[in-house]
């Protein structure tokens, strides 16, 4: 069945093909179900391979399609990686994608056909580029891949096209990718350079013998390059941003499976950073930092997707703490996890936000739950698991990766449990003022108010009950032994670190007295921010240190006055200047110098017989000359 | 008489026939100087075939007469192009009632 594989990536770009070349010649629900099909096909493969991939005895298959690059002794073969990782990735693409396909069927429905097809068909081609990502066998597929979602990512959130500042949004997404794709690039010439290849299995098994400079390069390279995909500072502006595509975009791209890129290739070079400790704590510092900044700027915004954004760059940064403290486990069981929750987060959000008739300020907001009572529930149930309230998916995954974070220092776990604190809060704060409370828009808004239809509605109910029961497949071993399915599905591909999740390095009573404190102490802030925002909605500008909060720390405007201006001001000045004087000089130079020599040369035809007697005799004496005495 | 006096004079008067050339405005003693460095020519022929019989008479009776013959050729060969260039003096004359060089500069335009 794995050999099948190829079908997977190949019913998206199908889809992509159909729905880009025929667009204007086929209906709405033509163009959705084409989109939705082919992402459904793709999950059922998956499915298939997955049922293979899960047996005791399965080794990792590779599937060369045809060779791609072929350069003397470097030969790099378009070829597919079948392993437990790739599979699971394979799973969370497709199955959480084909649940916002069918979201987006009626969520884009205002649109007329030609645009509608146009979205499906990027959306198809992002489902494409993401599963090429996660199923190269070598970096350079990777990277296909990578920058195929950059570019789609480009695409769909400057759908709407014809507004100035979403175009700017999805310019300042790309060129902010492009600027990791770079670091990405220089790793992977540096990977060729020493390897000479750039499969995975090769460079795993040779990585030792090189030196662990070498490794800490190449690994920061790599991290960068994540950095910019992954949304982490300091490349991590873009996705707010971003928010401006549609809904189901940011659920699909910003939530559960671009921003993951940078986990799965950081994960899966995890035998690279294991090599280089220095790296592993810059990932580490990196994501911590970047989690607690983002939830910290969440708590003052009012745009409820902005707060899903940052909530989004904040769990990343969880994400890559767990890969940071060696425990790849929990970090990819996270990014299963997040995928989830945030994505209803998002598409619960889009609901919200289409029964306002397209208002997204939650302060207009309130008293949501008596009119969308679906929305209602599962965003609710996406809160508490993302808060990582027990039992619910996020309780699990995030203590997993705090567990790790507590053996290799202390302080990652005091840090990362204060930002558990702040998600708990900002996330019920956007709960409560959005959905209790009074309702504080317009009369006309409160007419419209309906709960949305099914195609909405079912992805949400779908995608709740695996935000609540996805945390069962990684229970603690401390429960149960063998309890924690994923970890041992993920074995193979993350051998030496299986330890992490079958004997912890702290004693079982510590370990529960982590569980019990996270848990608490979430579920003591879950009840205070329910508590408080119910009543007493923030309707008031904020003062003092919230203002630093709600302005996002003024990392955009120093990023504008540090890089943006001098970068403009040198290419203005190359405008004016190099291009006017030097280059333009040059080519009408050319000509002004052919015309003044031909003006001279013009006196030599001067009619007199005498001038041309004198040219030739000068000319025999130079003949003369050089014969006789140039010449040996 | 060593070979480089006849080589000093010739090349002296051929000089002199170049100057002329250049400088002399009458048509006329244009042609008379080009007549003059044949003729500088001729000189130099006669000189050197003398020395190369000089050189080789021991050998062949009939050394250096390559040298003489040439000189007729150049003589037969002046002839005919002072004939066809007074012939165009004469013309030009005619019509312009000038031999002053300076004068002809119908090739410009």
């Amino acid at each position: 069945m794995s050999k099948f594989i190829f079908l997977v990536p190949l019913f998206p770009l199908a889809g992509f093909l159909i729905n880009g070349l025929l667009r204007r010649r086929i209906s709405k629900s033509f163009s959705g179900l084409i989109g939705s099909a082919a992402v459904l096909a793709s999950f059922v493969v998956s499915l298939l391979i997955f049922f293979e991939v899960k047996e005791e005895n399965f080794h990792p298959v590779i599937v060369t399609l045809f060779e791609f690059m072929h350069a003397g002794k470097l030969s790099i073969p378009f070829s597919f990686l079948v392993d437990p990782l790739s599979v699971l990735f394979l799973l969370i693409i497709t199955g959480v994608g084909f649940l916002i396909h069918v979201y987006s069927t009626s969520y884009m429905q205002e649109e007329n056909a030609p645009a509608y097809a146009k979205y499906f068909c990027y959306l198809n081609l992002f489902v494409f580029s993401m599963l090429l990502l996660v199923l190269g066998s070598n970096y350079v597929i990777l990277y296909i891949g990578w920058e195929g979602v950059g570019l789609c990512s480009y695409l769909l959130i400057g759908y709407w096209f014809k507004n100035q500042e979403y175009s700017s949004a999805a310019r300042k997404a790309f060129v902010m990718n492009r600027i990791g794709d770079f670091a990405f690039l220089i790793a992977i010439f540096a990977l060729i350079n020493q390897f000479g290849t750039a499969s995975f299995g090769e460079i795993f098994q040779q990585a030792p013998k090189a030196t662990t400079g070498l490794i800490t390069m190449v690994t920061l390279l790599l991290f960068a390059g994540a950095t910019a995909k992954s949304a982490q500072i300091p490349l991590y502006t873009w996705l707010p941003d971003a928010m401006a595509g549609p809904t189901p975009v940011s659920a699909l791209i910003h939530a559960a499976t671009m921003v993951t890129a940078g986990i799965y290739m950081v994960a899966r070079s995890h035998v690279l950073y294991d090599l280089a400790p220095v790296s592993q704590t810059v990932v580490a510092v990196t994501g911590l930092a970047t989690a607690i900044l983002a939830a910290s700027i969440a708590i003052k915004q009012n745009d409820i997707k902005k707060v899903l954004a940052y909530s989004t760059v904040s769990q990343l940064g969880y994400m890559f703490l767990g890969l940071g403290v060696g425990a790849y486990t929990g970090a990819v069981f996270h990014v299963m996890t997040h995928a989830f929750f945030k994505a209803l987060l998002f598409l619960g959000a889009g609901s919200v936000i289409h029964a306002m008739g397209g208002e997204q300020d939650i302060r207009k907001m309130g008293a949501l739950k008596k009119y969308l009572p679906i929305t209602h529930i599962t965003f609710l149930l996406a809160c508490l698991a993302i808060a990582g309230v027990p039992p619910f998916s996020g309780f699990f995954s995030k203590d997993e990766i705090l567990a790790a974070a507590f053996v290799k220092n202390p302080l990652y776990y005091i840090i990362g449990v204060a930002g558990a604190m702040m998600t708990a809060f900002y996330i019920f704060r956007l709960y409560a003022t959005t959905f209790l409370g009074k309702f504080r828009g317009t009369a006309d808004q409160e007419h419209h108010l309906h709960e949305s239809p099914a195609p909405i509605t079912f992805p949400l109910i779908v995608l709740a009950i695996l935000a609540v029961l996805g945390g069962f497949l990684g229970i603690p071993e401390i429960f149960a032994k063998d309890s924690h399915m994923l970890g041992h599905f993920l074995q193979p591909v993350f051998a030496g670190h299986e330890k992490m999740i079958t004997e912890s390095p702290v004693s079982v009573s510590t370990e529960w007295m982590l569980m019990g404190i996270s848990a608490g102490l979430a579920t003591i802030i879950v009840i205070f921010a329910w508590m408080r925002f119910s009543r007493k909605p923030e309707l008031g500008e904020p003062a003092g240190f919230g203002n630093w909060l709600a302005n996002k720390w003024y990392v955009d405007e120093l990023y504008q006055a540090v890089i943006v201006k001098p970068l403009n001001a040198f290419a203005d000045f190359l405008n004016r200047v190099v291009e006017k004087n030097v280059i333009d000089g040059m080519v009408n130079g050319a000509g002004r110098l052919v015309q003044y020599g031909s003006r001279q040369i013009r006196y030599l035809q001067s009619g007199q017989v005498g001038g041309y007697v004198l040219l030739m005799v000068l000319g025999i004496v130079i003949l003369f000359v050089v014969q006789l005495f140039l010449r040996k | 008489m060593p070979i480089n006096y006849y080589i000093f004079l010739s090349v002296a008067l051929f000089c002199i026939g170049v100057a002329g050339v250049l400088t002399r405005r009458n048509a006329i003693i244009v042609f008379m100087c080009i007549e003059l460095m044949l003729n500088a020519v001729n000189l130099l022929m006669v000189a050197f075939s003398k020395m190369h019989h000089a050189a080789l008479a021991a050998s062949d009776p009939n050394a250096g007469i390559n040298g003489q013959l040439f000189v007729f050729f150049i003589m037969v060969v002046a002839a005919a192009e002072v004939s066809v260039g007074l012939a165009i003096i004469a013309m030009l004359y005619r019509n312009t009632h000038s031999v002053d060089i300076n004068f002809l500069n119908r090739l410009k335009h």
